[in-house]
Formats: structure tokens, C-alpha cells, sequence
């Protein structure tokens, strides 16, 4: 049975144990029937050109996991960000884990999609936010229809959410092959402040698809720092596909540090609602034998006087392949935008490839919008000037490699993360380089 | 220290440098002028090693030693210096943990344990003031937005860490103004010692008056065709260097 089947068939079962007359129940009946026509996307379609989902598809993945997978804390301290106090939310093979988490109804709310779906008083904020901003794309359809649990954030008016919150998504190996659909939910209201960080991490070597779907709203003047951490095991695939609106003022910026896994795929919309607001885009990639991560990105301006600024490096070595696929949108009425996009990567071998399109398509006319995109080796005269001074061609690489892609690390505004990153990239290139950057 | 004899040298085919001779001893300043596209910059290039160029004829020795074969690190280990006439722009690297990096990769090389970050600590202090460098200078990202004049110093305060034995500072003076100038020089100048010696290239002699040379050579397509005392240099200040083609011919 294909997976489509497969997912078909377990909808009418999973459909049995929900409330009919659950506020959401129609929108899953009609993402089903949406994914049902449309499948998983092929590279026929021009977005998905660069990336086949074929290999990732054929594993016989378990839909719904035994909700009694557990791990310990030692075997898995390592991936939360030990030296900042911090909220957890943390599933377990999809299943959310109260002993690893730690959420809060203090002021804000931290806590559980499956919680918020459910409970009276959340119904407010589930009917005015819940996929007001995902896309019907055919996976996010899917997600819609499976959508159970997740990441429910929700910061009022004013409030700020004290400390950074994880969002962590373990995968045991207790299934064979295991499928997750992870669905998040963060509600940023006026001049609120959130930070989240968010990763996926296998435990074993069994395949694991995860198709998440987050999705951000940022109301007048709110904060939004969101980092992806994607640093998974060979044998996980990750469709990640992150929709966030923006009201006026608001500032939003995402990070994305693909360092691992097998096929990722990234598709990361904004859309600015009103005028004066600020979107970030940054990522790192480095891949090594034949990892593939696609960046898709949008931003859509509707309204004047609002910025964008993209900026994503790769550095992709053995027969890595990466997909850049960055588009602006400008309404028509959107005067005095100010877009910026930037794409550097760096080829280590002859087999690695990068395929790069940033597309503008801007119907206002007193906008700055500009790209630019490099591919490349190592600059040449910079690593004679590192080894005139005695620095050795393996170290000098290194440092090059490391400060090319360590410049996108400044915008990150937690001191923790920031060191962490830096480490696991100086790892990743394989020097240790003694100092502190 | 640096012996040259008929070298030839230059990239894929074509000859830049056709037969250099020169010999720089310890405790000298010899200073190399000549016009644009003359060589200059290669010879600077081809001592310190840079693999686009390839020597084809000559001899190259530092110390005794042949140094053709040898990577641009492992010269640098061995005590030589390039000051760049284009220094390279290193964003995400500052100034100090470069120069960490390189000091400790060089003792590393010659066998030593890494400096200790106290005496590190101290030296770069020492140095920074030798140069008139602001501390907050040496937590900047290497190069990355820095004025004409203060690469050259960044160059300048490297080879005060570094104290190598021969230092080659090509066209340190141009995008100088005349104070940076006399800084850079007096820095020069107080590095100078009995043991160490010092290769100037410069197209103009405004330089060579602080950092004085004990001989002057010129460059000319490829061959250094006239060498003399620092007069020659006031010489081709004054006069360019037509006098010297008509001399040749």
C-alpha cells in the first residue's frame, strides 16, 4: 500500500475518535479530501522541482505510534539548551511527554495543541487563528487533517513569555519506520516578545518523516524570535512548513540552522498585513555525504513602508545538494519597500550542487529590492593571506568556512544559543579552532 | 638570509619576473621601486609563496635553505613576512583570535606549546600601543570595514606579533596619510634589529624617508636593472624613471 493509502485509510479510523461538532472538524474533512486529490507533491511542480520525496515515501512508516514510547532525561539532556533556564514542551513519538516538558498558564500560556483543541476556554483564540495562515499546500493539508498535537503558544497583549521556549520533537525507534505531524500553534499579541526554539531529533536509525506545520501570528508591534535547529540523524526526513502574519509594526525573524538529516525541506511564507513591519529570514546550511535541504522561501508585501532581509549561506561538501528557492512578493500598493535578499554558498567538491533561483515579482514602483546569490569555492587570495601568517591550508579552510557561515550568527539574540551553534558548526567542519568567536 | 639568483617566474606561460638577483643580509632595509606592471608585486608574491605563480628558473633561498617547494605557511613558520598591498577582508574573525590563531599555529609548527593567553595578552597590548591601535580596534572583525590606513596598521601590528626575520611590506604606503604613515614607520623602524631585515616596495620615496633604506634597487620589466644607495631614490623622485631606459638602451 502507498503511503497516500495508507494515510487515506488511517484518516477514517483517526476520524472515529474526534467530536464530530469540534470546531475544526470541517476543516479536516476538507483537507483530507484535498490531499486526497492533489497527494504528495512530485518534482513535476515547479516548486518542488529540485526535491523528490520518492525515497522518503516508500518506508512502511507508523501513522499512529504507541503512546507509550518513553525515554529518560539522560539519554536526551544533551539536546536542550542546558545553560539557560527555559519552557519545554517535548513529544515523544508525536506523544506529548509531561515529564520532559515543562509549560506554564502563568500570564501566558505554554502548553499542548491537543489541550487548546479541546478545551472551552481556548476556543476564542483556536477559532480566530487555527490555519487562518497555512496555505492549503497538499502536506499541510495533510498535517491539517492529522493535526492533533503540538506547540500551543499564546502571549497576550502586552506580556512577554520569560524565558525562550523549546519545542522538541523526539523519535525513539521504538517504531520501525515512523511518520509525525507535529502542529504548532503561536499567538504573539500587541507589543508581546516570544523567543522559541524548535528542533526535530531521532534517537536511532529507523526512518522517520516528520511533516510539521507551524504557524506564527505577530500582532501590532509584537516580537517574534524563532529558531529551527535541524541538526537530525541520517535516517530523518523533515518537511517543515511555517506560514507567519504579521500586523503592523511587528518584527519576526527566523532561523534556520540546517546542520543534519537525510531530505529537509523548508517552506517559509510571511506575510506582511500591515504597514512598518520587519521580517528576518537567516540560515546556515552544511551538508556532507548526501544530504538535502531545500529552502523555500516567501515573503509577501501587501502593505507600504515594510522590510524583508534574507540572508542564507551553505556550505555543501561529498555529494550534498541544496535548493535556494527564495521569493519576494510586492503588492501593488505596497510603496517604499525596502527587500533584501542574499544566497552564498560555497561547493567543497565536485559532485556537490547547489540550485539557486531568488525570483522578485514586484508590481509597486518605489520599492528597493535587491538579490544577490554567489556560488563558489574558498576565496583563493583570502587563504593565501590566512597561510602567509603561518596558519596551515587544512586550519585555514576552516576558519574561512567557519567565518563565512558564522557572520549569519550575529542576528542571534540568545548568548546560549548563539555559543551552541558556534560549536556545533566548528564540529561540523571538523577543527577545533581553540578560541571563542 | 634571502638569496636570489636568476629567478624566473610567472603564471601559466607567461613570464612575469625574468631573472631577479638579489641578496638581503640581516640587520639590512633594502627598498625595490619601479613602475606599474614592473613586477614588483610578484617578487613580493613568489617569496612568500603564493601557488598561482610558478618559478621556472633561478634560485630562491632563505637561511640557506631552498624555499621554493615550501607552502606559504611553512615559509611563515621559517620567519618571513608579506605586509599585503591588499589586505584580505575576514568578516566573523576579529583581529586577536586571528592573530592567536597564527602565532599559535606557527609555535605549534616550530614544536612549542601555545603561547600562554597571559603573555599573549601582554604582547598584544605592547604591540597595539607600538601602533598607536585602539583596543576596541582588535575585537573588529579582520579587515572588514576597515580605512586604507588601518589595514596597513592591522598589517603592521601582525608582523610586530609575528616578529618574523625578513618582512617584505608591499606598497605598505599607498591609501596612508602622512601621520599613519610616520606611525607605521616609527613601528617599522623599532622592530629593526641586527638580526631581522626589512624589503620595502614602493612606487614613491615619500616612504623611504622614514623607513630609510640601505639600498635601493628598480624593477623594470621583470629584472632589477639598477641598484645604488638611498640617493637613488631622491633620484627617480625627482627624475621618474625614463632616465633609466635611456640608460639601458
Amino acid at each position: 500500500m502507498s503511503l497516500k493509502d495508507k494515510l487515506l485509510s488511517s484518516y477514517l479510523a483517526f476520524e472515529d475518535h474526534l467530536e464530530a461538532d469540534s470546531p475544526i472538524h470541517d476543516l479536516r474533512t476538507d483537507a483530507i479530501k484535498q490531499f486526497q486529490e492533489t497527494g504528495f507533491p512530485t518534482k513535476k511542480e515547479e516548486a518542488w522541482k529540485y526535491t523528490s520525496l520518492a525515497k522518503v515515501l516508500k518506508p512502511d512508516y507508523s501513522i499512529f505510534p504507541s503512546p507509550d514510547n518513553s525515554i529518560d532525561f539522560q539519554q536526551v539532556k544533551d539536546y536542550f539548551l542546558n545553560d539557560v533556564d527555559t519552557y519545554k514542551i517535548v513529544f515523544v513519538d508525536g506523544v506529548y511527554s509531561a515529564f520532559l516538558s515543562e509549560t506554564t498558564h502563568d500570564m501566558v500560556d505554554v502548553c499542548l495543541l491537543s489541550s487548546a483543541l479541546s478545551k472551552p476556554k481556548y476556543k476564542p483564540v483556536i477559532e480566530a487563528y487555527f490555519n487562518k495562515v497555512a496555505k492549503q499546500e497538499s502536506l499541510t493539508a495533510l498535517n491539517t487533517a492529522f493535526a492533533k498535537e503540538g506547540a500551543y503558544i499564546y502571549i497576550p497583549k502586552h506580556k512577554e513569555a520569560k524565558k525562550p521556549i523549546e519545542i522538541i520533537n523526539f523519535a525513539t525507534g521504538s517504531e520501525a519506520a515512523l511518520m509525525v505531524q507535529p502542529r504548532n500553534l503561536v499567538v504573539v499579541g500587541e507589543n508581546a516578545h516570544v523567543q522559541i526554539i524548535e528542533r526535530h531529533q531521532s534517537l536511532s536509525s529507523n526512518p522517520v518523516l516528520t511533516n510539521s506545520v507551524t504557524e506564527i501570528f505577530a500582532e501590532k508591534r509584537a516580537i517574534v524570535d524563532y529558531y529551527k535547529i535541524q541538526n537530525d540523524a541520517p535516517t530523518a526526513s523533515l518537511i517543515d512548513s511555517t506560514y507567519i502574519a504579521q500586523e503592523t509594526q511587528s518584527h519576526c525573524k527566523v532561523h534556520t540552522f540546517s546542520l543534519g538529516g537525510d531530505i529537509t525541506r523548508n517552506n517559509l511564507q510571511f506575510i506582511q498585513k500591515g504597514e512598518r513591519c520587519e521580517s528576518t529570514l537567516k540560515g546556515i546550511t552544511i551538508l556532507e555525504n548526501k544530504q538535502h535541504v531545500d529552502h523555500n522561501t516567501l515573503v509577501h508585501h501587501t502593505q507600504p513602508n515594510c522590510e524583508s532581509h534574507q540572508d542564507y549561506k551553505g556550505i555543501y561538501a561529498d555529494t550534498s545538494t541544496g535548493v535556494f528557492n527564495g521569493k519576494v512578493y510586492v503588492d501593488k500598493i505596497a510603496q517604499k519597500i525596502d527587500a533584501f535578499q542574499q544566497n552564498n554558498n560555497i561547493l567543497m567538491h565536485d559532485k556537490a550542487t547547489i540550485n539557486a533561483k531568488p525570483q522578485l515579482e514586484i508590481f509597486a514602483d518605489d520599492v528597493k529590492c535587491s538579490h544577490g546569490c554567489t556560488i563558489g569555492q574558498l576565496d583563493k587570495e583570502a587563504l593565501f593571506y590566512l597561510r602567509s601568517r603561518g596558519i596551515a591550508e587544512k586550519e585555514a579552510r576552516a576558519l574561512l568556512m567557519y567565518a563565512f557561515a558564522n557572520n549569519v550568527l550575529e542576528s542571534v539574540s540568545i548568548p546560549e544559543l548563539k555559543t551552541r551553534i558556534n560549536k556545533q558548526i566548528a564540529a561540523k567542519i571538523g577543527v577545533s579552532l581553540g578560541f571563542q568567536i | 638570509m634571502l638569496h636570489i639568483k636568476n629567478l624566473h617566474a610567472g603564471v601559466s606561460n607567461k613570464e612575469i619576473l625574468k631573472g631577479i638577483d638579489l641578496d638581503v643580509n640581516p640587520g639590512e632595509v633594502h627598498a625595490i621601486m619601479g613602475p606599474n606592471g614592473s613586477g614588483k608585486s610578484t617578487l613580493a608574491s613568489v617569496i612568500a609563496g603564493k601557488e598561482e605563480f610558478e618559478v621556472t628558473e633561478g634560485e630562491l633561498d632563505f637561511q640557506g635553505e631552498d624555499i621554493t617547494e615550501l607552502d606559504p605557511e611553512e615559509r611563515a613558520h621559517k620567519g618571513l613576512f608579506l605586509s599585503f598591498q591588499y589586505p584580505i577582508e575576514i568578516p566573523g574573525v576579529t583581529v586577536t583570535n586571528f592573530i592567536k590563531t597564527a602565532i599559535n599555529e606557527t609555535r605549534k609548527a616550530q614544536g612549542l606549546e601555545d603561547m600562554p593567553a597571559g603573555e599573549m595578552l601582554k604582547k598584544i597590548r605592547e604591540k597595539a600601543d607600538l601602533l598607536e591601535i585602539d583596543r576596541k580596534f582588535l575585537s573588529r572583525s579582520l579587515n572588514e570595514g576597515f580605512s586604507g590606513g588601518e589595514k596597513k596598521r592591522n598589517e603592521i601590528f601582525q608582523m610586530a606579533m609575528m616578529e618574523p626575520k625578513l618582512a617584505i611590506l608591499d606598497e605598505t604606503d599607498s591609501g596612508l596619510d602622512i601621520d599613519a604613515l610616520k606611525v607605521v614607520a616609527n613601528g617599522v623602524n623599532r622592530l629593526k634589529s641586527k638580526d631581522n631585515a626589512v624589503v620595502v616596495i614602493t612606487h614613491y620615496q615619500r616612504l623611504l624617508e622614514y623607513i630609510v633604506p640601505d639600498y635601493v634597487h628598480v624593477l623594470m620589466g621583470g629584472k632589477i636593472v639598477k641598484s645604488g644607495g638611498k640617493e637613488l631614490a631622491y633620484k627617480l623622485e625627482e627624475k621618474g624613471y625614463d632616465w633609466i631606459k635611456e640608460e639601458l638602451v
